[in-house]
């Protein structure tokens, strides 16, 4: 029992780790997902007339299917070559466009919507700009309510996985094996095809799977950017449950996308296997250095002039509208100021209703900077727990590992409506919901702790732990000593990941909020869910706001670690 | 057959390279010889085409080659910690450089074959690379690189990781398959025993400049300044000063000793280091009396084999002697070293 | 290594201060809590909740569940669960108001106030569910754009499908938007069942533009808000021109756009409240009832919600009367028939205009 590789142990042993993720996973996941859908299908059995719709359900299976294939074809296009970027080369504001790229991920919907809007609707800045240049009477552009901005937001929204996992696996491949290649001959594609590729593809295999998921998943981006032509599995659900009133039909749904997500999750524990991933991996960091060729310069600029185009213009978009008022043109009588106000910040912190509701944005951060925190902290011991369990279950770990993507291909609304079943029911009806939000966020954020803990943690040599046993290390010792420092960039990564994702979530917190004590997501929403000037600018400026504390956030935890080192 | 001029490589800002050039001739094993951080590395990576130099050029056959792409070169490189390709079997890893010629399957499959046998090792073809011992990784690498039948060899510390014993059989080993491949090969490593065993010319990779280039005799009997000497293991320094010429006299804390010149310029007052060959040094019976003689005290022997290798200490001066006969440790000896045979050295260590 | 720890020690301590800080500080006498589920758009005055606590020992927690449509799904849906949400629920709309009450959702009260009402508002003659305000859904104006074009206003639903205003009305899709399903019934009303779909396709081959949701429309599409969008006509609600006078970034004189109130045109909603069955806090929830039809709440209302109060007693503020606009006969139909044809309807209008 005092060893940490796992040969021996005991079963008990093992059975204690599997303790904690799986009391969570029963209480928060399995739990409100029984119930919901036991409701479910208990009111076709009595209620009747409500039809389960096959045609339909196919219909949207296919279409969900194909959205999710193309958008994530498409983040692969602009994330790989933004990957090589990131993991090769040093040059000017490289710090600063890496963060930008982590941003998008944890924007709620509405917030894109608008930034996007501002960028390409009919009187954005693009349409605008053209318009003058051509002279044109009609927005040439025509981006909203198609299945192109659909695509375009899942790829603003998931590069940074791409970026993130994939650039750090590249920035970590030992440089020595592609010059060997180089050296026998192989020309800078077949280095690629032949070395590069099949070392990098477990981590662009697990990142694309990710991004899948999230693709397949998505609901506020089809809704509101696609328009209500479009409907994946998630919008149906939706549909269904909250409007149409066909809970079987939206249970049904559900279990579709719960099976799809399930083999999805199983095809790439298949390929993803990192047989000879130690090997590949060098200790040193991959020195970066300035593009030299013309080629290289090329590369560089165009790849950073897409990046700064799709990520970074229409955020800069939402931050700019939030500081400039351009009401002049609207035609009223009073004097007009155009150009650069501070009016909309300044009107968060005024409480001119008196409304219940107001909600100062101190609060509206601190709630949601908590609320991340804890998220954080719960996903990320749970997440090192479930991943030791599953490092010591040998064999059986390729079947468990399946079984914890889940959470990410739930419905959310399914779940919420789980949630807020069972937590108002006996025995549970005591806890306060506020409780239950970093629970619901760390359920999303647990499988993208495991996916990137688990490798790093296999990929301790044993011969490091039981040369630390044998100077007399007990197994704690051993944690400490060995695997945790080891461990820490990899854990770092994830509570940035954790974090982030909390700071976004709209979902779970919309239906598990109270109304005092909103997250900034919802308190965006309620801004902009209301007509006037000042409401538009006020959700704009909490929208900046949450860009802010995300970045801080990020920032923090990556200096957390040794300042000066990259964190991937 | 290869040619380098004038190279000057700059690290984080410093010099590492300061105007290398030699020459590699068809048949000629070159063994680039220095202290870790000296460089060497980089200097191979530089003619590899993996590197670029701040100034300098790469000749081969007379034709300028500075600027083509690595994978054009043609050169084969063995590195310091094999760089086997992980994700493939011995086979494939010997079978890779034949596949970017484009030679058709059949051919690939012989070659790789013929490869594996001059290495011994065609029993290992389909194992994976991962499974394979210090010693069988450092063989597969070499055949790796051989395959191709790369026009120069270049071989980067390959031996560093491996235990002494296998270390000499590889050596013998190595020299073998080079000679008999009549390629001119540069072998890099700090390691003198591994250059002693393979190197037709001997060059030494000092401060960013060749300090000596020869063969292994020439550069043993007349190291060319005192870092020479030290870092070859020649013998024990003795740093003092000249006080006289012709002849050459110089003042030690052993007393005044007489040297030989080495064919170099002194002035009275000027630096000097004295090299004392261990196997140079005279027992004589009684007491030091004529020039070159001084008592030193006996701090251990040690018996290696066909000699014994004492430790004496004189005035505070710690040096080694290799006799025939043992020396009783804790008692007083009288030394004496033949003025023809004390190199009198430049430079400092 | 310490570094770390001195981060998770950070974080866990303020953690545990705001958890503190959150914990209610222990009462005096004893506090009785309350429940109350709205919609989305609800809102009322700080201190007006304030003295109803401080009157009742009670404290009351709201929870907003969406829109009016999904609030009172998730309602029904958790009731049958046994797991109801809350003790009184508002924002209970006229469209669907039989879906509560065929759900048996409430406990009927009738409260005193009721006296004061107009029999109009009372749709339901049980008192279970119990008027609270109504507002209209209309379709708003962008006055600059029509002044600029020389364009008049249409004047009724036929109009809109005059080529003229081709392209320049954005509407929002029923099955997913309060707003949208209202002005869809309002169209039903005015072509009868057998001449909806007729109009509707006119209004398809007229360039009409369908969004998801009434953000979407209004903050995306419509000219006459911030979002600068490209059609000058968007169904909102008669009182939205109030708000960008209000909430308008320079005092303006008049309110940008404006709502067409022609007859036929906008449908009214009307917003009940309910005592959900099997509350455990009836007195209290009889209570806030009360409360939502005393005078002081409504008349926080227009300025709060931007819509009527339904005590006739009560006075508008004086920016809201002026700028916001009451149609003399918006559209109106029997609630049995919505219940009974509603989801039959919508399926018909999404076959007809998304496919």
């Amino acid at each position: 029992m005092s060893n940490m590789n796992g040969k021996r142990g005991g079963l008990w042993w093992k059975l204690l780790l599997w303790l904690l993720p799986a009391a969570f996973l029963l209480i928060f996941f399995y739990q409100p997902l029984t119930a919901i859908l036991r409701l479910a299908f208990s009111m076709r059995a009595e209620g009747g007339g409500q039809s389960f719709l096959p045609g339909l359900a196919a219909k949207t299976f296919a279409f969900t299917l194909w959205q999710a294939v193309l958008s994530t074809l498409l983040t692969l296009v602009i994330g790989l070559p933004a990957a090589y970027l990131f993991s090769h080369y040093e040059f000017a504001g490289r710090k600063f466009l890496r963060l930008i790229a982590l941003l998008p991920f944890i924007l709620p919907t509405v917030v894109v919507a608008v930034s996007f809007n501002s960028l390409l609707g009919p009187r954005g800045w693009l349409n605008v700009g053209l318009m003058a240049l051509f002279g044109l009477s009609e927005p040439p552009v025509r981006l909203l309510n198609s299945l192109p901005a659909i695509l375009l937001a899942h790829v603003f929204y998931n590069s940074s996985i791409i970026i993130r996992i994939v650039g750090g696996a590249w920035s970590r491949l030992d440089q020595k094996l592609t010059q060997a290649a180089q050296m026998l001959g192989a020309n800078p594609w077949q280095v690629f095809w032949e070395v590069t590729f099949p070392l990098l593809l477990p981590a662009a295999a697990g990142a694309s799977l990710l991004v899948f998921l999230f693709d397949f998943t998505s609901f506020g981006v089809v809704l509101m950017l696609g328009g209500p032509a479009f409907a994946t599995l998630e919008v149906e659900i939706y549909t269904q449950a909250l409007y149409l009133f066909n809970l079987p039909l939206a249970g049904l749904l559900s279990l579709i996308q719960l099976a799809f997500t399930l083999l999805v999750a199983w095809a790439h524990n298949r390929v993803s296997l990192p047989r000879y991933g130690k090997a590949a991996l060098s200790a040193e960091k991959a020195n970066l250095r300035p593009p030299r060729t013309k080629k290289e310069k090329v590369f560089t600029f165009v790849t950073a002039a897409v990046l700064i185009a799709l990520l970074l213009l229409p955020l800069l978009s939402l931050v700019t509208r939030s500081l400039v008022s351009l009401e002049a043109e609207r035609g009223e009588r009073g004097e007009a100021q155009t150009g650069f106000t501070l009016r909309y910040y300044r009107e968060l912190f005024r409480d001119t209703t008196g409304s219940i509701f107001y909600v100062p944005p101190a609060v509206a951060v601190r709630n949601s900077v908590l609320y991340a925190a804890a998220a954080m902290l719960i996903a990320n011991m749970l997440g090192l727990i479930t991943s030791y369990a599953l490092h010591f279950s040998g064999r059986l770990a390729r079947w468990l590992e399946p079984v914890l993507i889940l959470p990410l291909g739930a419905s959310a609304v399914t779940l919420g409506l789980g949630f807020v079943i069972v937590f108002r029911r006996a025995p549970w009806d005591g806890v306060s919901f506020s409780i239950l939000i970093p629970f619901a966020h760390a359920l999303v954020a647990l499988p993208l702790v495991v996916r990137t803990l688990l490798p790093a943690l296999r990929g301790i040599p044993d011969s490091l732990r039981q040369a630390a046993s044998t100077l007399g290390a007990g197994w704690a010792r051993v944690f400490r000593e060995v695997d945790l420092p080891l461990l820490l960039r990899p854990l770092l990564v994830c509570m940035v990941f954790a974090f982030t994702i909390s700071l976004g979530e709209f979902g779970a917190s919309s239906f598990l909020s109270t109304g005092r004590n909103p997250t900034i997501p919802v308190a965006i929403y309620r801004y902009i869910s209301q007509p006037g000037a000042l409401n538009y600018g006020q959700a704009l400026a909490m929208s900046t706001i949450l860009l802010v504390v995300c970045a801080l956030g990020s920032l923090a935890i990556e200096k957390a670690r040794l300042p000066g080192e990259e964190l991937f | 057959m290869l040619e380098i001029r004038e190279i000057y490589k700059n690290y984080e800002g410093r010099p590492l390279l300061q105007g290398i050039s030699f020459a590699v001739q068809a048949g000629e094993t070159v063994c680039l010889l220095g202290e870790s951080g000296s460089g060497k590395s980089t200097l191979l990576r530089i003619i590899a085409g993996l590197e670029a130099a701040e100034s300098g050029s790469i000749w081969w056959d007379g034709e300028e080659i500075s600027d083509m792409p690595a994978h054009k070169r043609g050169f084969g490189l063995m590195f310091q910690d094999y760089a086997l390709f992980p994700h493939r079997t011995v086979e494939q890893n010997v079978a890779f450089g034949l596949r970017m010629l484009g030679l058709p399957r059949a051919e690939v499959e012989a070659r790789t074959r013929a490869a594996l046998g001059i290495i011994r090792m065609e029993d290992f073809a389909k194992r994976a690379v991962t499974e394979l011992s210090g010693g069988e990784q450092q063989r597969v690498a070499l055949a790796r690189a051989l395959a191709p039948n790369p026009r120069l060899l270049m071989l980067d510390e390959p031996l560093g990781a491996l235990d002494h014993a296998l270390r000499v059989q590889l050596i013998a080993e190595l020299r073998s398959i080079l000679h008999a491949s009549a390629k001119p090969a540069i072998y890099v490593t700090h390691d003198r025993e591994e250059a002693f065993g393979l190197a037709d010319t001997l060059m030494l990779l000092h401060q960013g400049r060749i300090v000596q280039a020869g063969t292994t005799a020439q550069l043993f009997r007349q190291p060319a300044n005192a870092w020479a000497a030290g870092f070859l293991g020649l013998g024990t320094l003795l740093s003092g000063s000249v006080v006289g010429l012709e002849p050459l006299r110089v003042k030690t804390a052993l007393g005044v000793l007489q040297a030989s010149a080495c064919g170099q310029e002194w002035q009275v007052g000027g630096a000097a280091q004295l090299l004392l060959r261990p196997r140079d040094a005279l027992v004589l019976h009684g007491m030091p009396e004529g020039e070159n003689q001084f008592s030193a005290c006996v701090v251990d022997c040690l018996f290696m084999g066909e000699t014994y290798q004492s430790h004496l200490r004189a005035n505070d001066f710690s040096f080694s002697i290799q006799t025939d006969r043992a020396l009783a440790p804790g008692s007083d000896v009288t030394i004496a070293f033949p003025p023809e045979r004390v190199s009198c050295l430049k430079g400092e260590l | 290594m310490t570094i770390k720890r001195w981060i998770s020690a950070a974080l866990l301590m303020l953690l545990l201060s705001a958890c503190a800080s959150q914990a209610p500080t222990a009462p005096a006498k004893e506090v009785r809590e309350l429940t109350v589920m709205t919609h989305d758009s609800f809102a009322v005055s700080a201190e007006l909740v304030a003295r109803f606590e401080e009157e009742n020992q009670a404290k009351v927690t709201f929870i907003k569940g969406g829109d009016a449509g999904a609030a009172l799904n998730r309602l029904i849906l958790t009731s049958l669960a046994g797991a109801p949400e809350a003790d009184v629920f508002y924002g209970l709309d006229n469209t669907f108001l039989s879906r509560a009450l065929d759900n048996a959702l409430f406990e009927a009260y009738a409260a005193p106030a009721l006296g004061r009402i107009p029999d109009a508002f009372k749709l339901d003659p049980g008192n279970r569910a119990l008027p609270i305000d109504y507002g209209d859904v209309c379709i708003n104006y962008d006055k600059a754009w029509f002044a600029s074009k020389g364009l008049p206003l249409p004047q009724s639903l036929e109009d809109l499908t005059n080529p003229r205003y081709k392209g320049l009305l954005v509407v929002e899709n029923p099955a997913t938007s309060s707003p949208g399903l209202s002005f869809f019934l309002a169209s039903v009303a005015a072509f009868g069942e057998a001449g909806w779909q007729e109009w509707w396709k006119a209004l398809k081959e007229n360039g009409v533009v369908v969004v998801s949701d009434w953000e979407s429309a209004y903050y995306t599409n419509f000219s006459g808000s911030s979002g600068r969008g490209s059609q000058p006509l968007v169904v909102s609600y008669a009182s939205s021109p109030a708000a960008e006078l209000i909430y308008a970034e320079t005092p303006l004189e008049e309110p940008p756009t404006g709502s067409i109130v022609a007859d036929g045109t906008c449908w009214r909603q009307i917003e009940f409240a309910g005592i959900l069955k099997g509350t455990p806090n009836r007195q209290l929830a009889e209570k806030f009832i009360d409360f939502l039809l005393s005078k002081a709440f409504q008349e926080d209302m227009p300025l709060q919600m931007f819509v009527y109060p339904v005590l006739p007693d009560a006075v508008l503020p004086a920016d809201f009367a002026r700028a916001s606009a009451v149609p003399d006969r918006p559209a109106s139909l029997d609630p049995q028939l919505i219940a009974a044809k509603r989801d039959e309807w919508v399926q018909a209008w999404t076959a007809l205009m998304l496919k």
